[in-house]
């Protein structure tokens, strides 16, 4: 399973950095979040997998029993995620800003327009 | 105690030399300070004659091993005494030299910073602290030569000095480390004491070489001797100071320091032998082709630093005994004629030696303070300079060769540095009057600093044998053993008298023919300052040609540059160590199989499609399989977030790219190629890592401190939560702090497009 996480987070990156790589400003961002993405499964892949229980402790118990998913790559995860969110969202609203100002989303021609 | 009071005494007055140095009368004063140091230092070699060397350990960074630590010896206190010394009378030459000036506070704050760096550098034990004040000595020096910012000349010397000395600071640090591993200790009284022998060992070519490199570039040896004469664009004070008496031979006290760890072998004498004797005949070489008296002085500083270098390197009883006692005698007489020259500027008006001359009757202490000063510098008997000038013959007559051999050339250096002194402490003052001309009587604060000097070192050359004690305890410091040193005017008739004879004649001779001298002399440069610009430029050109190719200013070749880096850095390591053994892995289950094909697919759909809204799709089923995949592997906090993010996520972009129109390719079909290819060349390295690392199943390391305390400690069962908010709140904090930032951003864009779109 980790051979198909592996690659399956591999082609997030490939396709994000190709996206990344183009002139268009929404495949810019289309790309970044899909990086985003690549990296909470790379995160959450190199943390070692594991079909086990959930961290989260059973009512009426004071510790895990048992074996059990790795809390620290989670709790990074979850950080990544919601960090992720916000610079998509800010990038997001800056384009859509410099679409309005330029009237293109050609990255050129925008620093063309500036220069 | 005592030692290190007195080594940091010059740093602690720094602010009130910057409040008394503003007023001429305030900052004369100021010169009692290190006059009172002069006679500390004076008393503590008393006792260390008697009482053996004084070492104090203060902690500086215990955790590291380092201390403060201070080692005070007759060679430390011969250095002290003389940075003290003339630091008072140069302190007070400056507050007459600089009266008026609006910085002059500013000028004597830097030259207490300097004086207490210089005295770090020669009474430091450890070899870590000795650099740092090292490299404060190249930044007050750097401050000091260029203390004119006004002019561009000054400016570009103070870098040059800078540059080239920091190299050797650099170097010094390196030695410093090598010492610590090779030999165990980098304190100079532990390594002296020691029986580990250094030179044996195999880092030893290492150490050699790069202490030698700090000390060629801070005491301008050839080929890095250019920048010294280019300082003389400092106001004369310091030059007097820093480029004649003291910090220049801070190279020289490095390597005499070093003698008894490190020298005594053909690697280091031939170096420093080589070194200096090369010095010594550039420097007096080029001294009778200026014309500005300050570089004339300089070449001739070169020149002796030249000589006392390559005595030093011979390591020997009498070479170290008439290279401590030429140091000596050159402090004295070159420190008064800086200062000579500096109150020919002041007064006269002018440093060039054709526009100078007769000036005997306007300012005659100057006079005689010069006659005295040139008299030591030719060497002529009862001067200090005459007995260094005998001892450094007679040491080389007795050294094995090739010392003889460089007898010819020691004794033809001598005859140009005797026309050169002549020049520059006798001529401006007899003759025929020049173009320059003072207009007042000369203030005591210019015409004292000099004749103190001269006479010190006239008086010493009187009674020589006042020395024997001290230069004896200096030259077994240098050697490590006893030295027995007896020094007297006369030695009976012997063939260095010959040679001093033959010398005054040969300097009296050139001073005759100057003029013809300086018009005729080739060649006028050797051209070692071109291979400092040189460097630099050849520095530009490269920076003027990578800077544009590797920062154009696009986000495409910025991440091209990023993504080809990072996969030769993977392939090249994956090729290097090769790759593991296949690693166990979990069992691959239908379902799970199923998501992540489904994001591939995804991806693939995003980076093909031509509509934006199919783009904005494929990422969400991307995120969504993403969120899938944390649930089957026990993450539900994961797989809710990343659910509600994905699901904003569309929204917002739907609503966004609502107004742009379909992609249009702006890419011919080989730039595409290349991009896939190499995006593809760097997921899959990407994989290939990450494979090996997740497989490994690393054991927890932190998650089983969380999962045993969350509850007992945070009262929380949910340990990933737990870890967020309590564990690690600052850190979501931090998160927050971030959000809301974006946040703030998000709106002020909005409101922006808000406002543009009511004007018409």
């Amino acid at each position: 399973m980790e051979l198909i996480l592996a690659i399956t987070s591999g082609a997030l990156y490939a396709a994000g950095f190709y996206l990344m790589l183009r002139r268009r400003l929404a495949q810019l961002i289309v790309g970044l979040g899909l990086l985003s993405n690549g990296t909470n499964l790379l995160i959450f892949t190199a943390g070692s997998l594991t079909r086990a229980k959930a961290p989260i402790i059973p009512e009426g118990q004071t510790a895990m029993t048992g074996p059990f998913a790795d809390p620290v790559p989670q709790a990074l995860v979850l950080t990544a995620i919601v960090i992720g969110f916000g610079v998509l969202a800010f990038a997001l609203v800056l384009a859509h800003r410099v679409h309005a100002m330029t009237g293109s989303d050609d990255i050129d021609e925008m620093s063309k327009v500036s220069g | 105690m005592m030692i290190a009071t007195l080594a940091l005494a010059p740093f602690v007055l720094i602010p009130f030399a910057a409040r008394m140095g503003k007023d001429s009368r305030w900052a004369a004063i100021l010169a009692i300070f290190p006059a009172i140091l002069t006679l500390c230092f004076c008393i503590t070699m008393g006792e260390v004659l008697e009482a053996g060397p004084i070492t104090v350990n203060l902690p500086w960074a215990p955790s590291l091993g380092l201390m403060l630590s201070f080692y005070a010896d007759g060679l430390s206190l011969l250095f002290a005494i003389l940075i003290a010394g003339i630091g008072s009378l140069v302190v007070l030459f400056a507050s007459q030299d600089l009266k008026g000036d609006p910085r002059s506070g500013q000028f004597q704050a830097t030259l207490f910073a300097f004086m207490g760096s210089m005295l770090g550098v020669v009474l430091a034990d450890n070899l870590f602290a000795l650099f740092v004040f090292w490299e404060l000595t190249g930044f007050t020096s750097f401050l000091l030569i260029g203390y004119y910012n006004n002019r561009a000349e000054a400016r570009a010397s103070a870098i040059q000095a800078f540059i080239v000395t920091g190299t050797g600071g650099m170097a010094l640090l390196a030695a410093a480390a090598l010492l610590e591993i090779g030999a165990g200790s980098h304190s100079f009284s532990e390594l002296l004491s020691g029986n580990a022998d250094i030179r044996s060992a195999s880092a030893y070519p290492w150490i050699a070489l790069l202490v030698l490199l700090a000390a060629f570039t801070k005491s301008a040896q050839t080929p890095f001797h250019f920048w010294l004469p280019n300082a003389m664009t400092a106001p004369t004070p310091v030059s007097a100071y820093l480029h004649s008496a003291t910090m220049v031979k801070a190279g020289l006290y490095l390597v005499a320091r070093s003698t008894a760890i490190l020298g005594g072998t053909d690697l280091w004498t031939g170096t420093i032998v080589t070194a200096g004797t090369v010095t010594m005949a550039v420097g007096a070489w080029r001294a009778l082709a200026e014309t500005d008296l300050k570089k004339v002085l300089a070449f001739t500083t070169v020149s002796a630093l030249g000589l006392i270098m390559m005595l030093l390197g011979f390591g020997t009883d009498t070479a170290v005994t008439a290279a401590l006692v030429f140091l000596v005698a050159h402090a004295c007489y070159k420190g008064a004629l800086f200062l000579i020259a500096g109150t020919l500027e002041h007064e006269a008006g002018s440093r060039d030696i054709r526009e100078l001359g007769g000036l005997r009757h306007a300012m005659p202490l100057t006079a005689l303070g010069g006659l005295l000063a040139a008299l030591s510098m030719a060497g002529l008997p009862f001067f200090t300079g005459f007995i260094g000038k005998e001892l450094a013959y007679d040491a080389l007559l007795g050294q094995a060769p090739p010392g003889p051999a460089l007898l010819p050339l020691t004794v033809g250096a001598s005859m140009l540095l005797g026309a050169a002194a002549l020049v520059a402490g006798v001529a401006p003052f007899i003759g025929r009057m020049g173009k320059a001309a003072p207009t007042r009587p000369v203030p005591l604060a210019l015409s004292l600093p000099p004749i103190v000097l001269a006479v010190a070192g006239a008086a010493v050359g009187v009674y020589p044998s006042l020395l024997d004690g001290p230069v004896s305890l200096m030259a077994a410091n240098v050697t490590g053993k006893t030295v027995p040193v007896h020094l007297a005017l006369w030695h009976g008739f012997t063939p260095v008298l010959l040679l001093s004879v033959l010398t005054l004649a040969g300097a009296a001779s050139l001073y005759a023919f100057r003029e013809a001298i300086r018009r005729r002399i080739w060649p006028r440069t050797f051209g070692f300052e071109r291979l400092y610009t040189g460097g630099l430029g050849a520095l530009d050109k490269v920076s003027a040609w990578s800077v544009p190719a590797m920062q154009d200013g696009s986000l495409r070749s910025y991440v091209l540059i990023l993504i080809l880096a990072a996969t030769s850095l993977i392939a090249g390591v994956i090729a290097w160590a090769g790759l593991p053994p296949m690693p166990p892995m979990t069992e691959i289950r239908p379902a799970e199989a199923a998501v992540a094909i489904m994001i591939i697919a995804g991806a693939i759909s995003a980076a093909r499609a031509r509509a934006t809204m199919t783009a904005v799709l494929s990422l969400g089923v991307t995120g969504y399989g993403v969120a899938l995949t944390f649930l089957f592997f026990g993450a539900p906090d994961l797989a809710m977030t990343q659910f509600s993010v994905e699901t904003l996520t569309v929204i917002i972009f739907t609503l966004v790219f609502y107004h742009f129109r379909r992609f249009r390719s702006h890419s011919n079909r080989m730039t595409r190629l290349r991009d896939l290819s190499v995006s593809i060349l760097f997921g899959g390295s990407l994989a290939t890592v990450l494979f090996f690392v997740g497989a490994a199943h690393t054991p927890f390391g932190l998650g089983s401190y969380f999962a045993g305390n969350s509850a007992a400690l945070a009262h929380g069962r949910n340990i990933v939560n737990v870890i967020l908010v309590d564990f690690r709140a600052l850190d979501t904090l931090g998160e927050i702090t971030v959000l809301a930032t974006a946040a703030l951003g998000v709106r002020a864009l909005l409101r922006m497009s808000k406002r543009d779109e009511k004007k018409p």
